[in-house]
């Protein structure tokens, strides 16, 4: 289960996970397993303890992991945010872009899109937002 | 016109390469079918009965003589000599092959085009009025808007893999000609009573199996608040459209099942969220970059005329056709002197919508020489030249009527829509196109379709309702029932600002019946008509159905 980042394939660190019910309880330095229909809003009293959240895509043409992504970053989130399951090389931008910080993907699929696949898959900005960083926009 | 920047060419030309690249990735087995298909798809790449299909995206129907010769020579050189204009102001090819798709998306590049999000779970080609900038009942060009939104939604990281497909259409007069209520959103420029320009945002519109007429989520939304507030809705879509059947996963059936007051509150919820957010939200659109759009589209270079044309009022008067042509295809221009054209892309016979290369050749040149260079594709499969000197008409219509696009039937009854249907597409069950020829075979005589007026026909191959028929004023509807073609008839429909859903007229009837049944209906509505300005579809809610109800099942 390599973890994916801007420098390619890392190993998987195994970090334990808490489930979204258990929280409250949780002390500091929390990694949340965040389902995808979670209320983000109850979420985000907690994020002051939370050192990373893993969002799910149990398929990768689901992609409301980049929408529940880009709320937690609105809703003020700053923590590491980790997109998990089936994303493919051509998503890995979109993902960063949505605030993903890295990608963990199967084994199995990691043998069939080796680690160049993801560090030569489009890193490029969309136009909208090149244009913004530019100054032109 | 809008022109390129160059993070448009450089995002056009890398997206090609980068297509390249998944294909080659697809056929070494790196990416599944199913990991391809998606990929394939958001770059107009379908898979037909018997052949790819591709679909080139025209931004809000409007194209330049020289994109539009491209359009002809890929015809010529990768097709069979024709290209399809669609109900989304697209154009398809229906014979493409694999192989030479990474060249004619290039050879797309090189004017300015390409085939980017006509299709797959995405937002889609941005459509607009096809008379903005021209039309006398404009309030303010749709362009600029339509521009802003394809900028923004071109490749936008969060919204590719929605639940299903998501069209947005605009319009900037108060005469829908863009079919607003039946789009996922639908935006209508107006003016507050401030007179601050923004919009009426229409939401959940759709046809297809179920269809609905859209919303309205917010009555006036300044104009500076647009994509914050598409973003909003595009989220909360995204995280609570249903995927679990892809029939009930358009916005349609989230806004139908959420209640439109609820969904209000969750959209108003997001947008406000993100007008908080540090350093104002992220898709604020920069002054700057707006007027720089604005100023693609300012009108050309007008010349001072007078209303009417002597030139042409003394040609009308010798020549019938001519007159008949101008009486009906042409609409009124904002500018004194000027009148826009609509050219028809189906005469007597001939499929709704086919261009053939020499007839798209003629429009360029049309387009260049009495059009300020400008062309349109308009969603009923027609192409507009938006800007023509009513002294040049004679000489556009000579010129049409040569390469046999001189039909003057813009809004009657031969005036018709239709899917490709089971000649070309996957997911038909009945034949669309020759319907549709017979139908304009049988109104062809000009004097008895200008006596009938305004009436849309409609036709669709399948429930997905391509071809519009839940709007038509008469609808039909192609389906199987135990091998045989069988066609049910809407009546009623409207897709206009007073847009209605046709209603079922009763059971289906076999394809040879459909013919002869519209004429019995349309006797009757000649009969029963209070007086020649009413259309039909004024009849129909006037004295209700049952009369052409009785006249389709007479026989």
């Amino acid at each position: 289960m390599p973890l994916i980042t801007d420098t390619g394939f890392a190993p998987d660190d195994a970090i334990t996970l808490t489930p979204l019910d258990a929280l409250p309880e949780a002390g500091e330095g929390v990694a949340l397993d965040l389902p995808l229909d979670a209320d983000t809003e109850a979420v985000a009293a907690y994020f002051n303890r939370l050192d990373l959240i893993v969002i799910p895509f149990p398929n990768f043409g689901d992609g409301r992991g980049f929408s529940l992504a880009k709320r937690l970053r609105s809703l003020g989130y700053r923590g590491r945010l980790r997109a998990t399951g089936h994303l493919i090389p051509d998503q890995y931008a979109f993902a960063r872009f949505c605030g993903f910080d890295e990608v963990q993907i199967t084994d199995e699929q990691a043998e069939r899109q080796p680690e160049n696949q993801w560090t030569s898959a489009t890193r490029a900005l969309p136009p909208f937002l090149r244009r913004r960083v530019s100054g032109w926009v | 016109m809008y022109r390129y920047d160059e993070f448009d060419h450089d995002y056009v030309r890398a997206r090609v390469s980068e297509f390249r690249d998944q294909t080659q990735r697809r056929i070494d087995g790196a990416l599944t079918e199913d990991e391809y298909k998606p990929l394939r798809l958001q770059n107009g790449l379908y898979l037909q009965l018997h052949a790819y299909m591709l679909r080139v995206a025209v931004p809000y129907g409007t194209l330049n003589s020289r994109q539009m010769r491209t359009l002809a020579m890929i015809a010529e050189r990768w097709d069979e000599g024709y290209g399809h204009f669609t109900t989304r102001q697209n154009i398809q090819y229906n014979w493409t092959k694999l192989t030479d798709v990474g060249d004619i998306l290039d050879a797309l590049a090189d004017v300015e085009m390409h085939a980017i999000q006509t299709s797959g779970n995405c937002i889609r080609n941005v459509t607009a009025d096809h008379f903005a900038g021209a039309a006398a009942d404009e309030i303010e060009d749709p362009r600029p808007t339509a521009e802003l939104v394809r900028q923004w939604s071109t490749a936008h990281p969060e919204f590719a893999f929605l639940p299903r497909k998501f069209k947005i259409a605009v319009t900037g007069s108060p005469n829908d000609r863009a079919v607003t209520k039946a789009h996922d959103i639908g935006l209508r420029m107006l003016r507050n009573d401030a007179g601050e320009p923004g919009y009426e945002v229409i939401v959940g519109g759709g046809l297809g199996r179920t269809p609905m007429i859209g919303k309205v989520i917010r009555d006036f939304l300044p104009k500076d608040d647009l994509l914050p507030y598409l973003e909003a809705i595009l989220r909360v879509y995204n995280l609570h459209g249903r995927r679990d059947n892809k029939y009930k996963a358009r916005i349609k059936i989230l806004v139908h099942e959420t209640g439109i007051d609820d969904m209000r509150a969750q959209v108003e919820a997001e947008f406000d969220r993100q007008m908080r957010e540090e350093g104002g939200p992220l898709v604020a659109p920069d002054p700057v970059q707006v007027a720089k759009i604005t100023a693609y589209f300012a009108p050309p270079a007008f010349e001072v005329l007078p209303d009417a044309s002597t030139t042409l009022e003394t040609a009308m008067a010798n020549d019938a056709a001519l007159a008949a042509w101008v009486g009906n295809n042409t609409s009124e221009h904002r500018t004194p002197g000027y009148a826009i054209v609509t050219v028809a892309i189906k005469g007597t016979g001939e499929a709704p919508g086919d261009a053939t290369t020499a007839q798209m050749r003629v429009l360029a040149d049309m387009g260049e020489k009495y059009s300020h260079d400008e062309l349109r594709i308009s969603h009923e499969q027609n192409v507009v030249l938006p800007h023509v000197r009513k002294d040049d008409l004679p000489a556009v219509f000579s010129a049409l009527r040569k390469a046999g696009l001189a039909t003057a039937n813009a809004g009657l009854i031969t005036d018709i829509i239709a899917c490709p249907g089971l000649d070309y597409c996957a997911l038909a069950t009945a034949r669309s196109i020759p319907v549709a020829q017979d139908l304009s075979r049988r109104f062809a005589a000009p004097e008895r379709a200008k006596a009938i007026g305004n009436f849309t026909i409609k036709i669709s191959g399948c429930i997905n309702a391509c071809g519009h028929h839940h709007v038509g004023h008469v609808g039909i509807l192609g389906l199987e029932k135990s091998g045989i073609e069988n066609y049910q008839i809407t009546l009623g429909g409207d897709h206009t600002e007073t847009m209605a859903v046709g209603e079922r007229a009763g059971p289906g009837i076999s394809a040879e019946e459909v013919g002869p049944a519209i004429e019995r209906l349309v006797d009757a509505y000649l009969d029963t008509r209070a007086d020649e300005n009413e259309r039909f579809i004024d009849t129909y809610r006037r004295i209700g159905a049952e009369p052409f109800k009785e006249a389709l099942y007479a026989a």
